[in-house]
């Protein structure tokens, strides 16, 4: 495309205050030699935005540098189709005029580096190209429990093809076991039949879904909109084209054999959740040693859970699961007594409704406790000691049943732990900062079997489940086009499985959707670029393929990358590892970032104006340098800000130009990470502390101090932060001294 | 897009009611299957109470960050229409084709505002803000808070026929003050409804015994959250009412007014969880602080039961088993002293702090105010969106009381129970 450039700067909102405009414009003008270079007093308006539009129609501009408030404000006015128009925001306002003295010097020089650098990235970007192929948009479904139905028939029920695979001879999974369910509707009183039954029935009869019971997903290759799926059931395998996928695959029940502590295995009148629940479907509740009905029957809650030498967590259903039971024995025979044993009783919202019912039936006593003992008493029946409890300090209970509330684990932790081998090992130790950072976590529960290169299922978060950790976005997996979905990505109850399928089914929906349009899904969602690789120029460093969160890149025998874009979410994680940068996307890559690093005017030595170039995050680190902005907080200067995708964008390359053209400082400032991380790449912060760590032995080797660089974790709401941050570095930069680089 | 007259939805439409979180997901949700949204949010900013919030459970993290994103994708989305300022006044129609009724109150600025904040800095007058529950003042003219979406500012009916009416007038350059801009009363044809109507903090002068509202050291746990904001009255910094004086101890008054046959019987669910962040804030802002947190039953759900474990190792925070009854005050320091019965010990004990938290409830928008559409509500005022409804799904707090993971799950849901709607 022949582009012509059209520079647009706004002086309203203060920015024509606080800088000689004319000045500026010659920026572009004289300096940058661009065509069109046009200026207006409230350029978002209705006249200033015809200015702009007549130039596009009449004077052929279609590339547009608009200098005027951040890029996250006035979008409406300032949108343009991606696919014809280039278009770049240079903050003046938010990042230049609100937090600078109008009229100094420093300012002017300030928004001049900044226009300079929107001038070269506009030049260089190009219109984007969607990735269109030939998709799929049907919906595979692992599990055929109640999460995997609800999923199947909410997918069908919206229109979509959905191929259902269930490990088992029969649908229904471990709500098919049940004898009934606690009350999932108001007034919250009633046990319920579990409609499970009718749920098989809908999804069996539903014409735009196909079933395969007995069957296992032997493999998964391809990526969203494109998966091969290669099901095999009764020894015959059978391929197909699936868009995206709902992972359904559920829990088994905590193993009980290792409660010894509390009876199990040692007392054969000691049973789990799952097995009182089978005995009250066969509508007979016995004790095993000698099929007599009990008369006082205790619960121990919390069995193996809450309990760091099991499992750490809560299951969240155990609670009413007692409470159910308890009404089954009472109603088998109103004349036995029930015990529960609890550390807290865990029925929130409207489940309370139910908890106050069982509460009133004189015949079920609670009470918080630790049971400390739990022993057979011959034929007597089962003593069990109690201790810090609501009815004493230490009191023994005699029961003639002891049900043990046993955990939820999901499958996705069940399996062989596995290290998928990245990157070459390098030679020679390494320092704290040099060591990579954490590997995915990779389970071999051979659920969907992945023919990724990064490992066979998805990465296992916490105890094992695949879930998201992210409050806001709770169906963000890490693989692109997989969602978890129920028991396997949280314990959870039948009901709420059956909107978290609804959830799952919407995105996978919605996945395939975006696919078909070539737009990336959350969060750049809409976003029409992706990596493209000059691959001659590729040394199979395997960097890409070890650094992308998402598993993009699979490799071939040579080790040379494999982009799958409808995996990518367009982060530019891989652009920032490549060594030998062959990755780029068409509005924004490392050349184009290095050009604006190098555009930055660098005063001589004796003028005493350091420069720093701050590179930033757009998710929360840009927002913040903006609110800083909007409440007028002042700081240095001398910081050039460059923001980026995510801060794992960062290529070593940058900060060499940025050293060698006699920049003082490099900062970058992007979203926490670590365990509670919320870098909406996953690692992309981590990476490039980890990068920076690794370029200190660059740095010496060229008698340049460490300190001049410096990685920062920000919190979007720690906007006030910024002036402390800035006027810190440039402190920290002017003790070290110039860049000995500087006029080079 | 913002307050789009100009945008494509409408016809064959999903309309949601109500822009917090949960509004918000279920509106992007749908839009990026490829929907037409129409989201109506009765506040002249979207974010609900999550915008009112500090930070979330479990991971401390700002719900600013999640509402920054999904700012950007409602920017980046023609198919999502935004109506701020605007309320549902009528539903007609059935499933699949229902005819709206919205009206939109005058915000007396225009689309021509950018946000530069002179109309506020002329103002001088200032009135109680009540995005901060009233503790601090706000302009006459204003953005409601930094981060505000859409950006734009707002002029306080109160303010019209004054002079501070007039100095906007004056000092704005790009023409955006409107004095005489009227409601809009106007229909939209949508083909299924989403509402996320969300919640309102139970109000905690009912529990007479508690004192809220004569003891000044006696707040709400939605108070509390703006006072640890750094967007909030006292910049984040945790200041008692009665003096400013930074907190040495606090008091967590767990189940306040909550399974409780004469005020909220139910639970809410999350403040268990919201009383140990807060007092995260009161620890990492003094690491002498002392805590206690008075509880029946502590409810950390699932994964949630982490966050409880990492709280239980900091030995300054203690958790008795009890449920505050009563609330008085030493009236020379203005300590509230709280009348506890310890469950375990069956013994009543009086404890005092520098400021008592009531752990309050959340009730559902709808209890006090019925929707003028087609829906059923349970007991408590919840609507009752149990599968069998058509056309009219509720998510998040509007259909029962969850925390903000949990209320996204129902969102996406209803959206796509939504879209199923359309198709049929």
């Amino acid at each position: 495309m022949e582009k012509k450039v059209g520079v647009y700067i706004c002086s309203g909102c203060g920015i024509g205050e606080a800088l000689d405009i004319a000045q500026l414009a010659k920026v572009a003008t004289s300096e940058q030699k661009v065509p069109v270079c046009k200026t207006h007093p409230f350029l978002c308006g209705e006249e200033g935005l015809g200015v702009i539009r007549n130039d596009m129609a009449q004077e052929g501009v279609n590339t547009l540098v608009v200098a005027a408030c951040s890029r996250r404000a006035k979008t409406d006015a300032f949108s343009f189709d991606p696919t014809q128009i280039c278009l770049e925001r240079v903050n003046l306002r938010e990042q230049v005029a609100w937090c600078q003295p109008a009229g100094a010097d420093d300012t002017q020089m300030l928004a001049e580096d900044y226009l300079r650098m929107g001038i070269v990235k506009a030049k260089k970007m190009e219109p984007l190209v969607p990735f269109r192929e030939e998709i799929s948009k049907k919906i595979l479904v692992v599990g055929g429990g109640v999460t995997g139905l609800t999923a199947a028939r909410e997918a069908a029920n919206a229109g979509y093809e959905v191929v259902l695979v269930e490990k088992e001879a029969q649908l229904g999974g471990y709500l098919a076991k049940l004898h009934k369910s606690y009350p999932r509707r108001a007034p919250y009183l009633e046990l319920e039949n579990t409609q499970i039954d009718s749920l098989i029935q809908d999804v069996e009869a539903n014409s735009k879904i196909k079933i395969y019971k007995g069957a296992t997903i032997q493999r998964t290759a391809g990526a969203p909109g494109l998966f091969d799926v290669t099901i095999q059931q009764n020894g015959s395998s059978e391929t197909v084209r699936i868009g995206a996928i709902v992972e359904a695959a559920g829990f088994v029940p905590y193993d009980a054999t290792k409660l010894k502590h509390l009876g199990y295995g040692e007392c054969a009148n000691v049973v789990t959740h799952v097995e009182i629940e089978q005995m009250a479907r066969e509508g007979k509740i016995r004790r095993p040693s000698d099929g007599a009905a009990p008369k006082a029957v205790a619960f121990i809650q919390c069995a193996g859970s809450r309990d760091p030498q099991h499992l750490p967590y809560c299951s969240a259903t155990c609670c009413m699961t007692s409470l159910k039971q308890a009404k089954y024995v009472r109603s088998a025979d109103p004349e036995a007594k029930v015990y529960i044993f609890y550390k807290d009783m865990r029925t929130p919202g409207q489940y309370e409704n139910f908890y106050k019912q069982v509460q009133q039936d004189e015949g079920v006593f609670l009470t918080k406790g630790e049971v400390v003992s739990v022993v057979e008493d011959g034929d007597k029946g089962i003593r069990i000691q109690v201790e810090k409890s609501l009815l004493g300090e230490k009191i023994e209970v005699k029961a003639d049943l002891v049900v043990l509330a046993t955990g939820m684990v999901p499958v996705a932790a069940i399996g062989e732990e596995i290290v998928v081998k990245l990157a070459e090992e390098e030679e020679g130790k390494k320092t704290e900062a040099e060591k990579e950072p954490p590997a995915d976590r990779i389970i071999r529960s051979n659920i969907l079997n992945l023919a990724y290169r990064q490992g066979p299922e998805l990465p296992a978060l916490k105890y094992g489940f695949p879930d998201s950790h992210y409050v806001c976005f709770p169906y963000e997996s890490r693989r692109t086009g997989i969602y978890p979905a129920g028991a396997i990505r949280q314990p959870m109850d039948g009901a709420l499985a059956m909107d978290d399928a609804t959830g799952a089914a919407l995105k996978a929906i919605q996945c395939v959707e975006m696919v078909s349009r070539g737009e990336a899904v959350h969060p750049r969602s809409g976003d029409l670029s992706y990596p493209e690789l000059f691959l001659q120029r590729c040394t199979q460093c395997k960097r890409c393929t070890a650094e992308c969160p998402f598993g993009m890149y699979d490799e071939d025998e040579k080790g040379t990358p494999k982009p799958n874009p409808t995996r990518c979410r367009r982060c530019g994680i891989c652009m920032g590892s490549c060594p030998e940068r062959i990755i780029s996307f068409k509005d924004f890559s490392v050349d184009i970032v290095g050009s604006m690093v190098k555009a930055i005017e660098v005063p001589e030595e004796d003028e005493e104006k350091p420069r720093v170039v701050c590179f930033i995050c757009e998710n929360d680190a840009y927002p913040a340098v903006d609110l800083a902005g909007i409440l007028r907080l002042q700081y240095s200067p001398f910081v050039r800000f460059v923001p980026l995708r995510c801060l794992g964008d960062v290529n070593i390359v940058w900060i060499a130009d940025a050293l060698s053209k006699g920049i003082d400082g490099v900062m970058l400032i992007g979203c926490k990470y670590g365990d509670d991380y919320q870098c909406h790449f996953m690692k992309g912060s981590e990476l490039a502390n980890y990068r920076m760590g690794k370029i200190q032995e660059t740095l010496t080797r060229l008698a340049l101090e460490s300190d001049r660089i410096r990685v920062h974790q920000l919190s979007i709401d720690e906007y006030h932060e910024i002036p402390k941050l800035v006027n810190d570095f440039m402190a920290k930069i002017e003790e070290v001294g110039p860049n000995p680089y500087k006029g080079f | 897009m913002a307050d789009g007259t100009n945008k494509a939805a409408g016809n064959g439409a999903i309309l949601v009611v109500g822009g917090g979180i949960a509004g918000i997901t279920a509106a992007l949700e749908a839009a990026e299957v490829g929907v037409n949204v129409i989201l109506v949010e009765r506040n002249p900013y979207l974010g609900g109470r999550v915008a009112r919030t500090n930070l979330y459970f479990p991971k401390l993290c700002p719900p600013t960050c999640g509402l920054e994103i999904n700012f950007k994708r409602i920017k980046n989305n023609p198919r999502i229409r935004v109506l701020t300022l605007a309320e549902v006044e009528a539903v007609n129609g059935q499933p699949g084709s229902y005819e709206v009724t919205i009206r939109q109150n005058p915000r007396y600025v225009n689309e021509n505002c950018t946000a530069c904040g002179a109309c506020a800095e002329a103002c001088s007058i200032t009135v109680p803000n009540e995005f901060d529950l009233d503790m601090s003042q706000r302009k006459g003219a204003y953005l409601p808070f930094p981060m505000a979406y859409p950006a734009q500012y707002v002029l306080d009916p109160q303010i019209l026929g004054t002079e501070d009416a007039n100095r906007c007038l004056q000092a704005c350059k790009y023409n955006a003050i409107d004095l005489g801009m009227q409601p809009k009363v106007f229909t939209e044809k949508v083909g299924a409804i989403i509402v996320a109507t969300g919640w309102k903090p139970y109000d905690a002068k009912k529990l007479d015994k508690l004192g809220f509202g004569r003891l000044p050291n006696v707040i709400t746990n939605v108070m509390m959250e703006r006072l640890g904001s750094p967007s909030g009255p006292t910049q984040g910094k945790i200041l008692r009412p009665s003096d400013q004086k930074p907190v040495e101890s606090v008091i967590f008054a767990q189940c306040a007014g909550s399974r409780d046959e004469n005020h909220l019987a139910y639970c809410s669910g999350v403040c268990c969880l919201a009383s140990m962040k807060q007092a995260t804030y009161v620890r990492e802002q003094n690491p002498n602080a002392r805590i206690q947190i008075f509880y029946i039953d502590v409810r950390a759900m699932g994964k949630f039961e982490d966050f409880y474990t990492k709280v239980q190792k900091d030995d300054k925070i203690q958790f008795v088993k009890g449920k505050v009854a009563k609330i008085e005050e030493d009236p020379s320091s203005r300590d509230p002293i709280v009348e506890v019965e310890d469950t375990l010990s069956g013994e009543k004990i009086r404890a005092q702090a520098d400021l008592v938290v009531l752990a309050t409830g959340m009730v559902p928008s709808t209890s006090g105010e019925r929707l003028p559409m087609d829906v059923a509500y349970d007991e408590f005022g919840f609507i009752v969106s149990d599968g069998a409804q058509k056309g009219i799904y509720a998510a998040g707090c509007a259909r029962r009381p969850v925390d903000v993971a949990s209320s996204l799950q129902d969102a996406t849901g209803a959206a796509l129970k939504a879209i199923q709607c359309l198709r049929r």
